[in-house]
């Protein structure tokens, strides 16, 4: 019993340090994302960026969340007081969670003993990331409707309209991919993609949907419209000042990273690389390819950010029910009539 | 443990729903009634059924909650604006709810003899069997009800539509 | 009447397949960022690098001392008089015994004011005056917070006269050149 009671508290540690880990990696690539957004930004527009803060401005986050703590903390007086201040808590929770499901690697070997690189191994993963997904909208619902603007409750009301359409058109485009695989659970997804056999290969057009509606997911250009400056003057989180403020733009660079991670699963391979295998370095190997597919991502991502202006609010309800769905539900049926006829 | 769990759930799921019936501001009602859900999503994985508990989120609390409160804010109710029934009309709404409750415990009583549920097989409520279930022993009605559902999506573009010529 | 030959007759035709999948035109203005991505950036790093400014460019106004310090200004007014916004006031006084190594003539300025905020940086007192005593450089005037700050006085104006702190203004030199009119009077 003894040994049991061992066992288990052995195995609740591991996951602990693997979730702190985990943590402070999503976090710390977050907040490194400003600083290459703001870079990259920069270098696209032919200017220099951050440089003041540390070599490079490598310091300008800490000194972007040092500002962000001291900075006057200032609630509206109409607003409603407990739901203004869950809603930036409640946004970058939801932002959190998903990295709960991603397999980062096969396994880490570390002094004799093996780690699952994955918090939890559910078999349910895809739908697990879509739910939270899906419950990303409360925080920016709850935080636009409670500081009483206008302006806030329009860029709400955007986003979440925005979030809920497209994630139709997503959930259409990874049917297709659970359909080629068989499974629901993330792991089992990138270990059937060892070697050349992407997901990108059977399903450039799945890639693209899903791509599209990650960004309108993420609320990123060309599909900020929740926070729109020209328009709202910054949204849903117009009232909003402080580290609340931070959560929610700090959130957004989580969910990216959390996007990216996805897409780099689901169809390029996760931790697999073409002659790179993932046990190699005592298993470090599969984190770094994945970290080079997510950080190239995030890179897309950014390029797309400052090379597209932004669409119009029609045109993007047009984009995502009369173009992306119809194209979704025909890569389902494509891809249903190549599994009867191809096998698998 | 598990029984500690499911009461602690239970008396959860109670409270919120509660919470929900009787606050006055209708979007704390709809804020209540989405925690609601996630005590139900905890009981359905207390039961083993992961796939079940999820797509209760997606659907209910990800998309019809969003609805819900997407229409209670553009409406922008609150207390002067509530609009107050007349004495008669709560007397007719409590008498018809009486009954609605008394057909169903008459519809019930005695069709169900509460049984031991806890021999069955834990993996009932997995993807795979649950998939099984639904489109080998169930393939009929649930063809029927994606029908279903497509009529209804067909009408709701129908009435959508702006300038229809029939 | 068309003003310049770029500009485009705007016709809106409708998409055909390829504009509207919106691809092909992402792809290409990716690539436009892209190569913008990879080229010198056009920052001048302002306060530690300074940019050169042009010959013509008229700034904060010195009034310059000759080779042995001594203020070149003479207080005679042309430059006020020709001051279009009447910027400039000045009181004169004469020189007593004891300051020749101070003030190069015997009336000089004790009080010599330009009110920066009025200032448009036009020049005129640089070619009004006949002593080379003022001239605009390429110093960019400072920002204040009050009006009071920008009526700059003779310790705003008048140069150092140790060698470092003197202010080059050679190639404003070259370029006042004498008014037609003056040579042509001349002869």
């Amino acid at each position: 019993m003894s040994i049991f009671l061992l066992f288990v508290f052995a195995v609740v540690v591991e996951k602990m340090i693997l979730i702190v880990v985990l943590f402070t990696i999503t976090l710390g690539v977050a907040a490194y994302s400003t600083y290459g957004e703001r870079k990259i930004a920069a270098f696209m527009q032919d200017r220099i960026g951050p440089d003041r803060a540390g070599p490079w401005g490598l310091l300008q986050p800490i000194a972007d969340g040092v500002k962000m703590f001291t900075k006057e903390d200032f609630m509206p007086n109409q607003a409603e007081k407990w739901l203004y201040i869950l809603a930036p808590g409640a946004f970058i929770f939801v932002a959190c969670m998903t990295s709960a499901v991603i397999p980062w690697g096969t396994q880490l070997t570390l002094f004799g003993g093996s780690i699952d690189l994955q918090v939890t191994n559910i078999n349910i993963g895809i739908l697990y990331i879509m739910g939270f997904v899906s419950l990303g909208v409360y925080g920016i619902m709850i935080g636009g409707w409670a500081s009483n603007n206008k302006y806030s409750l329009y860029g709400a009301i955007r986003a979440s309209s925005q979030m809920i359409s497209y994630e139709l058109a997503m959930g259409l485009a990874l049917i297709s991919v659970v359909m080629i695989s068989g499974s629901l659970s993330l792991r089992d997804i990138a270990e059937q993609q060892t070697g050349f056999g992407w997901n990108i290969i059977y399903q450039p057009l799945g890639f693209i949907i899903f791509f599209t509606c990650a960004l309108a997911e993420c609320n990123r250009a060309p599909f900020d419209m929740a926070e729109c400056e020209t328009e709202l003057i910054g949204g849903y989180h117009t009232e909003y000042s402080s580290m609340k403020l931070g959560f929610f733009l700090f959130a957004e660079y989580i969910n990216m990273f959390i996007s990216c991670a996805v897409i780099s699963t689901l169809y390029f391979g996760g931790y697999n690389f073409p002659g790179l295998d993932p046990a190699w370095l005592g298993g470090l190997m599969g984190p770094i390819v994945l970290f080079a597919k997510i950080f190239f991502f995030i890179f897309v991502f950014m390029w797309i950010r400052w090379t597209l202006p932004r669409f119009r609010y029609d045109q993007l309800m047009h984009l995502g029910w009369k173009s992306l769905i119809p194209l979704a539900i025909l890569n389902m049926v494509l891809t249903g009539g190549g599994i009867l006829l191809f096998g698998n | 443990m598990t029984l500690a769990i499911f009461l602690t759930l239970a008396v959860v799921s109670v409270f919120f729903s509660l919470l929900m019936v009787f606050t006055k501001n209708p979007i704390h009602s709809v804020l209540y009634l989405i925690l609601t859900f996630f005590s139900i999503a905890a009981h359905y994985i207390l039961l083993n059924a992961q796939f079940l508990a999820v797509v209760h989120i997606i659907v209910y609390a990800g998309a019809i909650m969003v609805l819900f409160l997407f229409v209670l804010m553009l409406l922008n109710l609150n207390k002067d604006t509530e609009p107050q029934k007349s004495v008669g009309w709560k007397f007719a709404a409590a008498i018809a709810a009486g009954l609605l409750l008394l057909t169903f415990l008459g519809a019930l009583k005695g069709s169900i003899q509460l049984q031991q549920v806890a021999n069955a097989d834990p993996a009932v409520g997995l993807v795979k069997n649950l998939g099984t279930v639904l489109f080998r022993d169930f393939v009929v009605p649930f063809e029927i009800a994606g029908i279903l559902f497509l009529a209804a999506m067909v009408g709701a573009v129908l009435v959508g539509k702006r300038d229809l010529k029939i | 009447m068309q003003l310049t030959n770029r500009s485009v007759h705007v016709v809106n035709k409708k998409m055909n397949f390829w504009e509207r999948i919106y691809l092909p035109a992402i792809l290409k203005g990716m690539s436009i960022t892209i190569r913008h991505f990879f080229m010198k950036p056009a920052t001048v790093k302002y306060p530690d690098q300074h940019r050169e400014f042009a010959p013509v460019f008229r700034g904060w106004h010195v009034l310059k001392r000759d080779e042995q310090g001594r203020e070149n200004c003479t207080a005679c007014g042309l430059c006020a008089v020709a001051c279009p916004a009447e910027a400039i006031t000045m009181v004169a006084e004469e020189r007593e015994k004891g300051e020749e190594h101070l003030y190069k003539e015997e009336k000089y300025a004790a009080v010599y004011e330009i009110n920066m905020l009025r200032c448009i940086f036009c020049g005129l007192c640089e070619e009004a005056c006949p002593k080379e005593a003022i001239f605009l450089t390429d110093r960019i005037v400072p920002s204040d917070y009050a009006r009071d700050g920008f009526i700059f006085g003779k310790d705003m104006l008048v140069e150092g006269t140790t060698p470092d702190k003197r202010i080059d203004v050679t190639k404003r030199q070259k370029h006042v050149q004498e008014p037609k009119w003056a040579s042509e009077t001349a002869k």
